[in-house]
């Protein structure tokens, strides 16, 4: 699916609209007060405004200009690049809180590198140790981090 | 005068101080080392070492933190010219000569132009930040919440207007920044805004992990599988570096002109500095008898925007440390980091912490005298780090990212954050919204809020209080002929179905521009 790129600013009109809208909708949920005496959501909702405006804007503008021919086309994102950063950075919090600072490095490292289709399970392990040891060395002796190369029963 | 001077040589002292010279070397060496890999710009390797400087006395630290900076800024350059690869958004301007020129096989002489008109600009900005900074904090004295919201009102309104691409989704951007800027407890009514029952977000969103998001992790989502690296079997040395007479006399001129139009940029709170390269370039090509062989290897379009580059960067560092007013997103992650040794950017700065404020105007010196002393050398281990791998690099670099977010508040809940504003970031990149905006804006809302809610306090309610008083009437005006001018552009790109930017200057489209600002 290919979107072109009068397509990506009506979405990105729309995310702004979006987002100034949330943060209006719950702004107004805390003290609006004055301007004499401003309360905490004076600036919440006023802003959610200025998004929602922002937004419109580019919605319109999206819809009244005509479509450049090539200019920047949208593309869709790597899902498996996507899946594979996320997955190892949620990899680092988990294994860092039940296995220990070694664990997680492992875990961010292979998983993150797979996401790269040009790496292959064994590189992705052998770049791991690498940066196992770096880590130890550098975090756990040098800097003292804080955190217990391994915690299994935590 | 005589007191600059004075305070100059104090600061001198305090920067040749043994452990202060040895971070200053420290950040120089990591901040060229991690500038020069492809897909890492000055801002992600900040953003990584911001949470090694919190152990460190804030002297050191900052001064770590600025060398990291122009040792970043220096190591883009090299990927810039000789891989067409531009880490940081201002070099995408040098890539337009720089790389034809390695293609001719004169890379080492743009390199060496590049460190010529780097040093030379940025000792021309020291002098200048010397001389203006005493100058503006007098007038900073004057300075009153009015004065100061109404300026910062300004700068947000050029950070957000006068970058790259739309002005209308900078300014929704810098509105996302200041809400995000709004998360945690209200300080005025004790209020949680926007914190859903979480009670980390109680605090503040950490401006390491909104940083690390934005400009690290959402680069590797928009880069992974597609950056594909371009080998370099380029060998260099000094020798090659150095410029013949002919090419240095060539270059004495633009360098100059960049260095001026660096500093008339410097001094304006907001302009970022991608802007200024576009103008120092379009102007070299302007006054050439031979534009033609612009983009074709002109050693004048390496030399003008590098110099002003740098100049501006140096200025920058006035409006940051004695208005509180960071210029650009690196700007704003100095700030932040000051703000988190507990140093209250102003005009009482220069005064108060007078020891940081000049140790730091003198190590830019020694920090830059260190970088050319440090190129020299090392410009052959530069070359070769080159051919690192992006699909090696980011993984390592997504486990810096993961332990330096741990170590800010030794807790694993800042790499949510880091998560979600990556893929935020990610999503906003792929639709062409500018998210350099979004830093400065967090880092400036609780400032504006409360020298906002201040002045209105003082003036019972009243919003003329921003047009009585004549520095924040000057502001105002300023802000709304900005605003203004950017209407009319506009509405006349959009009568005329063109994209303003590329075609107000006339550049040849650039390649491979980094979506980070």
């Amino acid at each position: 699916m290919r979107l072109d790129w009068i397509r990506k600013d009506h979405l990105g009109g729309a995310l702004t609209v979006l987002i100034g809208a949330l943060a209006a909708g719950i702004g107004r949920s805390y003290d609006f007060g004055s301007l004499n005496d401003m309360g905490a959501g004076f600036f919440p909702v006023t802003l959610g405004v200025i998004m929602m405006l922002c937004g419109t804007t580019i919605f319109a503008v999206a819809t009244i200009t005509p479509a450049p021919n090539s200019a920047a086309k949208a593309r869709m994102p790597e899902w498996r690049g996507w899946a594979c950063i996320i997955a190892g950075l949620f990899a680092f919090i988990l294994l860092g809180h039940y296995g220990g600072l070694v664990p997680a490095t492992v875990g961010v490292v292979v998983i993150s590198a797979l996401g790269d289709r040009r790496n292959n399970l064994v590189q992705s392990l052998l770049l791991a140790a690498a940066i196992v040891v770096c880590c130890i060395v550098v975090f756990h002796w040098a800097l003292h981090v804080e955190f217990p190369l391994f915690a299994w029963d935590a | 005068m005589w007191h600059s001077l004075h305070d100059l040589w104090f600061g001198f002292g305090v920067a040749f101080q043994p452990q202060n010279l040895l971070w200053s070397l420290f950040g120089v060496v990591v901040g060229n080392l991690i500038g020069v890999l492809p897909g890492m710009g000055a801002l992600t390797a900040i953003s990584m070492l911001l949470p090694l400087t919190y152990s460190l006395h804030p002297i050191p630290a900052i001064l770590m933190l600025a060398g990291i900076f122009y040792g970043g800024q220096y190591g883009g350059a090299i990927g810039a010219i000789l891989l067409n690869l531009p880490s940081h958004p201002p070099h995408a301007v040098t890539c337009l000569d720089g790389y034809p020129m390695t293609r001719q096989g004169k890379g080492g002489t743009a390199l060496g132009i590049t460190m010529i008109a780097s040093f030379f600009a940025a000792s021309f900005g020291i002098v200048v930040m010397i001389f203006a900074s005493p100058l503006l904090v007098r007038i900073a004295f004057k300075f009153g919440p009015p004065e100061i919201a109404a300026i910062m009102l300004l700068g947000l309104l050029a950070g957000s207007t006068l970058s790259r691409g739309s002005p209308i989704k900078g300014v929704a951007m810098t509105a996302l920044g200041l809400l995000i800027g709004c998360v945690g407890t209200d300080v005025n009514s004790g209020v949680r805004r926007f914190a859903f029952g979480i009670t980390e977000l109680s605090d503040k969103i950490e401006i390491v992990a909104l940083a690390m998001g934005l400009f690290g992790v959402a680069d590797f989502l928009i880069n992974i599988n597609r950056l594909d690296h371009v080998g370099s079997k380029i060998r260099m040395s000094f020798r090659d570096m150095q410029p013949s007479r002919a090419e240095l006399k060539q270059s004495m001129m633009p360098i100059l002109r960049g260095t001026l139009v660096g500093t008339l940029f410097g001094a304006m709170p907001g302009t970022g500095p991608t802007i200024t390269t576009f103008i120092a370039y379009a102007l070299e090509r302007k006054l050439s008898k031979t534009p033609e062989r612009f983009g074709h290897g002109a050693i004048e379009g390496v030399a003008a925007p590098e110099a002003s580059t740098h100049s501006k960067t140096q200025i920058d560092f006035i409006p940051t440390m004695s208005l509180g007013i960071p210029g650009d997103a690196v700007m704003a992650l100095l700030l932040g980091a000051l703000l988190i040794h507990g140093i209250q950017p102003g005009p009482q700065l220069i005064t108060e912490h007078a020891d940081l404020f000049w140790g730091l105007v003198a190590s830019f010196w020694v920090g830059n005298v260190i970088l050319v002393v440090l190129n020299v050398p090392l410009i052959g281990v530069w070359v070769r780090l080159l051919s690192v791998p992006f699909r090696l690099m980011f993984p390592a670099a997504l486990f810096f990212i993961a332990i330096g977010v741990y170590t800010t508040n030794n807790s694993l809940f800042e790499i949510y954050e880091v998560i979600a504003f990556g893929v935020l970031g990610a999503v906003l990149l792929m639709l062409d919204f500018p998210i350099a905006p979004i830093l400065l804006g967090f880092v400036l809302g609780p400032m504006i809020e409360e020298n906002f809610r201040r002045s209105l306090v003082i003036s019972h309610g009243d919003l003329q209080v921003f047009l009585s008083r004549p520095i924040s009437l000057g502001f105002v005006c300023a802000s709304a002929l900005l605003i203004a001018a950017q209407l009319f552009f506009g509405i006349r790109a959009v009568i005329r179905k063109q994209r303003t930017a590329q075609e107000f200057l006339s550049l040849p489209p650039l390649h491979n521009v980094p979506d980070v600002e």
